[in-house]
């Protein structure tokens, strides 16, 4: 049923309705029509492209290979122009859009399909839509966390669990907020797929690519809700382990310091921004409300009005201000999706960064116990030389070549980790801004429409006006 | 803190609900500037007059709030003045909102940057300027009312109230303690159940009658939802300086390309903020202030229909009086000269009320017309503002 919807979309959407869509990577969503289709256009797909793309995110699906090898330390400032040349390539083509949140009465959960047109060649076919619930897409963000968190991977986190909210759906109301519930949840949850197809080592992976594609999937157990105190969790201990860190202060070390000190900031600027931006959506949707008694008051007044032609105008009036009320209701809406929810996806992306600068340290607190470890095995050696034990000396020089293999293993791991973390920050630093900058001229947009309504609805009214005699 | 303002092109905009009140050159009124000490206003109260009756052709008085409410009062009080509708008294000057603000302005002090404490302060400036301008117009337009009225022009506490170059106060206490404020001090809401109960012959006052009590609670009721709409309307333009100040925090502490593109915003909100502001203010002017004014002048026409009933009760009761001599054969010339009187009082009432009660009408009509198209015209003006802005910042953001 849904298929057929989703085939033919794709076609009737005007290949450049907005100049903007076609320059940057991001959505694009229709207006008014809640089975919103979000492109993620960004410059051709091409064959040489393809293959760069697939060299350079092999890494992320086996052991640290050759390729990575070489973005070491030895010369920090060559390998970040790499980095960010690698980046500003890394360009694909995929549709993605969630739409028809549909509940379905025997199970009880709420099923969201999607279709994608692409090119990719990975893919096997062009257009599909495939049925997801909202656990389904918190089991996709555990998996992809299990897996690429420790590396230092900024795996987006997924939107946030409301028990409230669900139940008003399950039991069956149909009243205006909990369709704004199931609207809220449909947009975050299409924001999230983008996000993560948008990452290019993310897309490779098969689980995004299963989730994408399969029919059915195995039900997910066990998603524990991320919730805002398991986030915070996350949080603290990033900047607890930063403050631990003692190892002598190099180039590199200086970098990360003032990076987790910079999302830590902007986190915080975010917080206050989003309380205000909250702020204003109550309040016009107040503004809104009391228009539309405004107007109705108008009318009754019109209606009282012994002089014709004037109470004709206050009718008029009364209909003008019912056309604004509409205009802040949808404002508010635009307040709410545009703005707010931007911020506040970026609050707990923030926080997934935070995340990767914990697994830095992890990987740190692990070499450095490793080296412990060794020092400790060195000792006792020595201890056994004095002693002169024969037999338990061999067994010491084991565990010390044991221990020098970790510490080995564990120093090169913490530095891929280190160059990870610090190109996933490079890479998500320029798509904040990007989505910022793409959100804050659709927001402005939104406004700028409304303002032009009114301007309408005004130059409609006054000649009503002029008529009063 | 002292504020004062002085004649501007703006005062012909401010005054929402006078229309054409000086348009007789004989008697000019106007308060072409006031100054604000603490909470006392001072209305420079200037006259222009060709009339012989006052000592000069040009004068300025400074003149409070209770001189002006001493004026009124003793207008209501005047017998003669029954079959008026009595020009409604301006309220109080109210600055509990701006002195609030400048409240939570000190104790916040402390904790603001430069920049906010600055912007705050701007805003409690046009705050008190609006309040102030509100205040002066409303003043202005009760001693216009009278000054085009055939009869209260001519009335000596009015001519008192503009020339005496002395200070009113000592006239005001003796005014208090003469009257008793007698009329005033009746409970209010008797009036509806006397006005409703009269019974009622002339078609002309059953009309206006039906009319008035409906359309006082029509009017009150859209100017308290009035009321409600432009507060929140100020709300959102707070938020939006609330919003332009966190995003350019944001921005002080960001060092990438971001930045520019927050300051850029937060430059936008700020316009706006002063655009939504500018666009409730001015709703607030034309329309509230409208509904506002024209709720009390409602009021004043049910005043007048009170006496009218009054007159026809105490008609009545004289009737019933002189039957009751009649029957007894005792005092008849003078109940039927006390009846005689009051049925004069009541037809003068009548004539003088109709008079009154049409043209209340057909000021109120071009009242509404005049300051529903300024404030139509207003709305426009800002919404294109808002447009070119709007334009402008997405055009620079895009080319970034």
């Amino acid at each position: 049923m849904f298929t057929e919807e989703a085939l033919t979309a794709p076609a009737q959407k005007p290949p450049a309705s907005s100049s903007s869509s076609s320059r940057t990577n991001g959505v694009h969503s229709e207006e008014q029509d809640l089975f919103s289709e979000a492109t993620v256009e960004l410059s051709l797909d091409s064959p040489l492209n393809d293959r760069k793309k697939k060299d350079a995110v092999k890494p992320s699906l086996s052991a640290p290979a050759a390729s990575v090898a070489s973005s070491s330390s030895k010369a920090p400032s060559k390998t970040l122009e790499e980095l960010e040349e690698e980046e500003s390539e890394d360009k694909f083509d995929l549709n993605i859009s969630v739409t028809n949140p549909e509940k379905v009465a025997i199970f009880h959960f709420l099923s969201f399909s999607f279709f994608k047109g692409t090119s990719l060649t990975m893919f096997r076919s062009k257009t599909f839509t495939v049925r997801r619930r909202f656990s389904d897409f918190l089991g996709l963000y555990e998996k992809l966390s299990e897996k690429h968190s420790q590396n230092g991977y900024i795996v987006p986190p997924p939107p946030e669990k409301s028990i409230l909210g669900m139940t008003k759906v399950k039991v069956g109301k149909e009243d205006p907020s909990s369709a704004e519930f199931v609207e809220r949840r449909r947009a975050a949850l299409e924001r999230y797929l983008q996000r993560v197809v948008c990452h290019p080592s993310l897309l490779q992976d098969p689980d995004v690519r299963e989730f994408l594609e399969k029919e059915e999937l195995p039900r997910a157990v066990s998603t524990q809700a991320l919730s805002g105190a398991g986030f915070l969790k996350m949080l603290n201990k990033a900047t607890d382990a930063v403050s631990k860190m003692t190892i002598k202060m190099n180039e590199q070390d200086v970098w990360f310091d003032e990076k987790i000190q910079d999302v830590e900031n902007e986190e915080q600027h975010m917080r206050k921004l989003h309380v205000m931006v909250e702020s204003l959506v109550n309040h016009r949707k107040e503004l809104s409300g009391n228009t539309a008694v405004f107007a109705k008051s108008v009318a009754m007044l019109g209606s009282s009005e012994d002089n014709t032609a004037l109470s004709r105008a206050l009718s008029q009036l009364a209909e003008v201000e019912d056309r604004i009320e509409q205009l802040h209701q949808e404002q508010a809406s635009n307040d709410f999706f545009t703005f707010s929810e931007l911020l506040a996806d970026y609050i707990r992306l923030l926080g997934a960064v935070k995340g990767c600068f914990d697994q830095r340290m992890k990987a740190w607190q692990r070499w450095q116990d490793a080296e412990n470890m060794l020092q400790k095995k060195r000792e006792a050696e020595a201890k056994l030389l004095w002693a002169n034990k024969p037999d338990k000396l061999q067994q010491a020089k084991d565990e010390i070549a044991e221990w020098e293999a970790k510490v080995t293993q564990y120093e090169r791991e913490f530095e891929r980790i280190s160059a990870t973390v610090r190109k996933e920050v490079i890479r998500f630093d320029k798509e904040k801004a990007r989505d910022f900058k793409r959100q804050i001229v659709k927001y402005l947009e939104s406004l700028l429409n409304s303002q032009q309504q009114l301007i309408k609805y005004w130059e409609a009214f006054l000649p009503e006006a002029k008529a009063i005699a | 803190n002292m504020t004062s303002i002085s004649e501007d092109s703006d005062k012909e905009k401010m005054r929402s609900v006078s229309v054409d009140l000086n348009n007789d050159a004989s008697l000019v009124i106007d308060i072409p500037d006031a100054l604000c000490e603490r909470d006392k206003v001072k209305f420079t109260v200037h006259t222009k007059t060709t009339l012989s009756s006052f000592q000069k052709p040009e004068f300025s008085v400074p003149r409070q709030h209770e001189d002006f409410i001493w004026l009124h009062d003793t207008i209501v009080e005047t017998e003669e003045y029954a079959g008026f509708i009595i020009p409604p008294a301006p309220p109080k000057p109210d600055f509990e909102g701006p002195r609030e603000k400048m409240h939570k302005l000190g104790e916040g002090e402390s904790s603001m940057t430069k920049e906010e404490y600055a912007k705050m302060k701007q805003e409690l400036e046009a705050e008190y300027l609006a309040v102030f301008k509100k205040t002066v117009q409303v003043h202005e337009v009760f001693l216009q009312r009278l000054s085009s009225h055939p009869m209260f022009r001519k009335d000596r506490n009015f001519q008192i109230f503009l020339e005496y170059d002395q200070d009113l106060s000592v006239r005001r206490k003796n005014a208090k303690e003469m009257f008793g404020g007698f009329f005033k001090n009746m409970v209010k809401s008797a009036d509806e159940v006397l006005i409703s109960g009269v019974k009622e012959v002339d078609e002309f006052f059953e009309q206006e009658k039906n009319f008035l009590l409906d359309y006082s609670i029509k009017i009150k009721d859209a100017t308290a939802k009035a009321e409600k709409m432009t507060r929140s309307h100020k709300n959102v333009a707070d938020d939006y300086n609330h919003i332009s100040g966190a995003l350019n925090n944001t921005a002080a502490d960001n060092n990438t390309a971001f930045k520019k593109h927050l300051e850029k915003c937060a430059e936008v909100f700020e316009k706006l903020r002063k655009v939504e502001d500018r666009m409730a203010s001015d709703q607030e002017l034309k329309l509230t202030e409208l509904l506002r004014y024209y709720t009390r002048d409602i009021q004043a026409a049910k005043d007048l229909l009170y006496r009218r009933a009054r007159a026809l009760a105490d008609y009545e009761n004289s009737n019933k009086a002189l039957d009751k001599a009649r029957l007894k054969g005792k005092d008849v010339a003078q109940a039927e000269e006390n009846q005689k009187q009051c049925l004069q009082k009541f037809d003068k009432l009548s004539e003088s009320g109709k008079k009154e009660l049409t043209s209340f009408k057909a000021r109120r009509v071009v009242a509404f017309r005049k300051n529903l198209i300024e404030m139509t015209e207003l709305e426009i003006k800002h919404a294109k503002n808002s447009v070119s802005l709007l334009q402008g910042s997405i055009e620079i953001l895009k080319s970034n």
